[in-house]
């Protein structure tokens, strides 16, 4: 996630000029100079022959615990049926070489930890055969290794069990040969998860599933409208529930008002006794958002130029075209939960002078830092344990550590007691942090070749890192670069062409959702270039390559694969379209063709053919799976009852049948994934695929119904 | 205090075992499973039977468990993920599972497992649609739904 990189318009190619953002990472991370990471801290070669190797971010789904440990098996030359994945602690030497904290996000795990478990394989490697060589009394180059095994210039044999002791005293070796790409024998071949048969017989260990001596689990009564405050509370019922441990109010979030939590020895207590708390809620001075009234006043502001984010060419263009050339499009969409499968929870102990936590946090510097504060601990008390989690989707990287601070607050007063806080379904659905609800502007001037001249664009929409600790990597002079992303950094080659964002304050609790700000901006793009490719009545991926910029390469090489490998969109059945979609995410760029057809007013989602151009494919196995998977996710957008929605500052859905992600039926039948091949660093994967798939869908529906789709959810086709 | 909460001496038979324990009745058996017994492979998503993730069998039959009181359960036989290893068609949809590297975050995958060997039992050779309408109640957020078709596509043909 090279933010420095993010907005990388071609000034030179389009003649343009775009204002200058930059991001700057925390002072720790600006020197990128090379760090010797110990391999103590990253590989165990146990007696018995296993490998560990620790991952330096949560596991949610991406696969890197799978990924990262190939790496680092390729260069150790590890015997890959003996490793074992294990999820670190929270600590320094665990922290993402580029962004200098622990995290995961922005899809920058394989791209930013690539060479540093590279070099971990080496050095290890380099460290056995050093024991080695002594051992035999001959030099290491003399030595080779393969499959955990040191072998001698005269037939001598070690294994890398026996020789690991004596390993662990070699000095760390500061420059160690890497492996030609030829020599490859795990990275690039598509490798099964090494989690894939304990998530497929139900031994995998969640948070939720976390099981303590004396253990209690709390739950939290919540403000019916966001930031309100307990007034008062009547506990009397909730107290007869067997197994109701204490009931007490805690503060939520900096600012967000307060909750009561209930603590007890079994769920089904908890959430009996939550449901006989009586709570005066203390809703004064609290905005009640209302999902209608904000649509107004979000296309309003759509109307009227905000901060300009990006420009290029001459900003009143638009004034020479003739009206019949225009398009106007005003787009809106919802807020979406990211409801990942296992719902949030977290455990904690408290013991006075020390604690302990056990989560699966997305950022966990943050985090338990927020957490350390609210028990008055340096967070270097508290030992931070991550796990493996049921889905995150960015849901887990709480910029305003709520979880931990409530888990605290609960934790702080049951002092010893192991507490693990569970938010219930209902809690997640209600509870905010969603993907923000924006709403985009376009005017486009097409020329007299059928191409755009012109593009007039504004952004609505809350910020999301705006006042976190955050803002300095993502936000610049009020501006939000995850708001515009896949607009303002658009390849395609627009002559005239002018950005900007209005950030409207809403008390709606807003976050990262899997492809952040392309999953508007994307759709908002593709399904334009669409619309113009039909009313030049060009093919729509020859008119994606006429527009993109020359020095879009990835573009081009996806487009072109794409091309070659969809071939059956000139032959589809009867009352079927294709939809085509182009996106970029950091690095990657990928594009899709969807078959589609209506049945039940509903898309259904034939067939999809994706292509990637993401460097090299470490995981090819796992990209596959991540395309799949994450265009699913994608159709979340399209789901009927796909959005959150607030009605006098209460959140209309309570569950999951009121907000409904997609089913089996929903997501596309089959899909086929290709990769360009490359040699170049790898890029994003995990991120990339779902903002691709709602554009495609809606592009194919718009040529069997003749309708724009410009709002989101799709209630009716 | 005065305590309304009535617990019951409760019998169940449990992947093959007979179980005794005290619970409140209206516990839904989701929770018994999970936090009595400590069978932690059965999941809890909603709690109001729309993702299937807590799915289990009950004399065979794939049901939520997060929708059945403790109570209600009475003699029929449970049997959870945990006892799918015991289970014939249980050990080849698994090995299909881990073949065709169908997981990502795993959470939901307990409970499409359930449905799938439910589905199996009854229909040995289950077609497109049969699958669409056995597996429409799991919910999956990773969207391994591509994979999963495939999945029991081959375990079919490894059981005909």
């Amino acid at each position: 996630m090279n933010r420095r990189t993010f907005f990388r318009i071609s000034a030179a190619a389009t003649g343009g000029f775009l204002i200058a953002m930059y991001f700057d990472f925390p002072t720790s991370a600006q020197e990128a100079a090379p760090k010797i990471y110990p391999p103590d801290a990253f590989v165990h070669i146990k007696p018995n022959g296993e490998v560990v190797i620790m991952v330096n971010r949560v596991e949610v789904g991406q696969g890197t615990s799978t990924a990262l440990p190939m790496i680092l098996a390729e260069e150790l030359d590890a015997d890959w049926s003996k490793v074992i994945a294990e999820i670190a602690p929270a600590a320094d030497v665990y922290r993402d070489p580029v962004v200098g904290m622990q995290m995961l996000g922005g899809s920058i795990s394989i791209a930013n930890s690539y060479q540093q478990y590279r070099e971990l394989g080496a050095r290890t490697r380099a460290m056995l055969i050093a024991a080695a060589a002594d051992r035999w009394h001959v030099t290491p180059e003399q030595c080779r290794t393969a499959n955990s095994v040191a072998y001698g210039p005269a037939g001598q044999k070690a294994s890398y069990a026996e020789l690991a002791e004596d390993a662990t005293r070699r000095p760390i070796p500061e420059k160690v040969r890497l492996k030609d790409p030829s020599e490859f024998r795990l990275i690039g071949k598509p490798m099964r998860r090494l989690d894939g048969r304990a998530k497929s017989n139900g031994s995998q260990q969640f948070g939720i599933d976390l099981d303590f001596p004396g253990m209690k689990i709390a739950l939290l009564a919540r403000p019916p409208v966001f930031f309100g405050r307990v007034r008062r509370f009547d506990d009397s019922e909730a107290r007869k529930i067997a197994g109701v441990a204490d009931v007490f109010e805690i503060p939520l979030a900096k600012g967000k008002g307060s909750a009561v939590a209930v603590v007890a020895d079994r769920f089904w207590a908890a959430k009996q006794a939550r449901d006989r708390l009586i709570i005066d809620w203390d809703l004064s001075g609290v905005e009640h958002a209302d999902t209608i009234e904000l649509r107004k006043r979000f296309n309003e502001l759509a109307r009227t130029t905000g901060r300009i984010a990006a420009t290029r060419g001459d900003a009143k263009a638009m004034e020479g075209i003739a009206t019949d050339n225009r398009i106007v499009a005003e787009y809106d969409f919802p807020y979406l939960a990211h409801a990942p499968m296992e719902p949030l929870n977290i455990t904690l102990r408290y013991d006075g002078d020390r604690a302990e936590a056990w989560t699966t946090s997305q950022v966990p510097d943050t985090q338990r830092q927020a957490m350390a504060e609210v028990l008055g601990l340096p967070a270097d008390r508290v030992t931070y344990h991550i796990g493996f989690a049921g889905g995150a989707f960015g849901r887990r990287g709480t910029l305003d550590e709520h979880l931990e601070r409530e888990v605290a607050a609960i934790a702080r007063r049951m002092r010893g007691v192991p507490i693990k806080l569970i938010w219930t379904r209902e809690d997640d659905v209600q509870g905010g942090y969603y993907r923000p609800m924006v709403a985009h502007r376009v005017e486009v001037g097409v020329g007299d070749d059928g191409m755009p001249s012109s593009w007039r664009h504004v952004v609505v929409g809350q910020g999301i890192v705006l006042g976190t600790p955050f803002e300095s990597f993502y936000a610049k002079d009020g501006i939000e670069a995850l708001l515009i992303e896949g607009t303002a950094d658009t390849r395609y080659a627009i002559p005239n062409f002018h950005v900007s964002v209005h950030h409207p304050a809403v008390n709606v609790p807003v976050l990262s959702w899997r492809s952040v700000g392309y999953s508007h901006n994307t759709f908002v793009v593709e399904t334009l270039i669409e619309e113009l490719a039909l009313r030049a009545n060009v093919d729509p991926i020859a008119y994606r390559l006429k527009l993109l910029d020359p020095s879009a390469k990835r573009q081009r090489a996806v487009l072109t694969l794409l091309n070659e490998k969809s071939g059956w969109r000139n032959a589809l059945p009867p009352n079927h379209a294709c939809g085509i979609a182009l996106s970029e995410y950091h690095e990657t760029a990928s594009a899709c063709a969807a078959d589609v057809s209506i049945e039940d007013g509903r898309p259904r989602i034939h067939r999809v053919s994706v292509t990637v151009a993401c460097g090299l494919a470490v995981n090819p196995m796992t990209i596959e799976n991540q395309f799949q998977g994450g265009l699913a996710f994608g159709v979340t957008q399209l789901m009927a009852k796909g959005a959150i929605t607030l009605k006098d500052g209460r959140v209309e859905q309570r569950n999951l049948d009121g907000y409904t992600p997609p089913y089996i039926k929903d997501a596309p039948v089959a899909v086929d994934v290709h990769i360009v091949p490359s040699a170049e660093p790898p890029t994003a994967i995990g991120e990339c695929p779902v903002p691709l798939i709602a554009p495609a869908v809606v592009n194919a529906l718009a040529r069997l119904t003749g309708k724009h789709y410009r709002s989101l959810p799709l209630v009716e086709l | 205090m005065s305590v309304t909460t009535i617990h019951l001496l409760t019998h169940l038979l449990v992947n093959g075992e007979r179980k005794t324990l005290t619970v409140d009745p209206s516990t839904p058996l989701l929770w018994v499973l999970r936090e009595d017994l400590k069978l932690t492979g059965t999941k809890y998503g909603c709690g109001i039977g729309a993702c299937g993730a807590c799915t289990v069998h009950l004399d065979g039959v794939g049901t939520r468990s997060c929708l059945v009181p403790v109570s209600l359960v009475g003699d029929r036989k449970i049997v959870t993920i945990e006892g799918m290893a015991h289970d014939p068609i249980g050990r080849v949809v698994q090995n299909a599972w881990v073949d065709n590297d169908v997981v990502q975050c795993g959470y939901c995958q307990s409970g499409q497992v359930m449905s799938v060997v439910a589905l199996l039992k009854s229909n040995r050779k289950p077609t497109d649609k049969n699958i669409e309408e056995s597996m429409g109640g799991n919910l999956c957020r990773c969207g391994t739904y591509v994979r999963i078709r495939e999945a029991i596509r081959s375990a079919a043909e490894k059981l005909a």
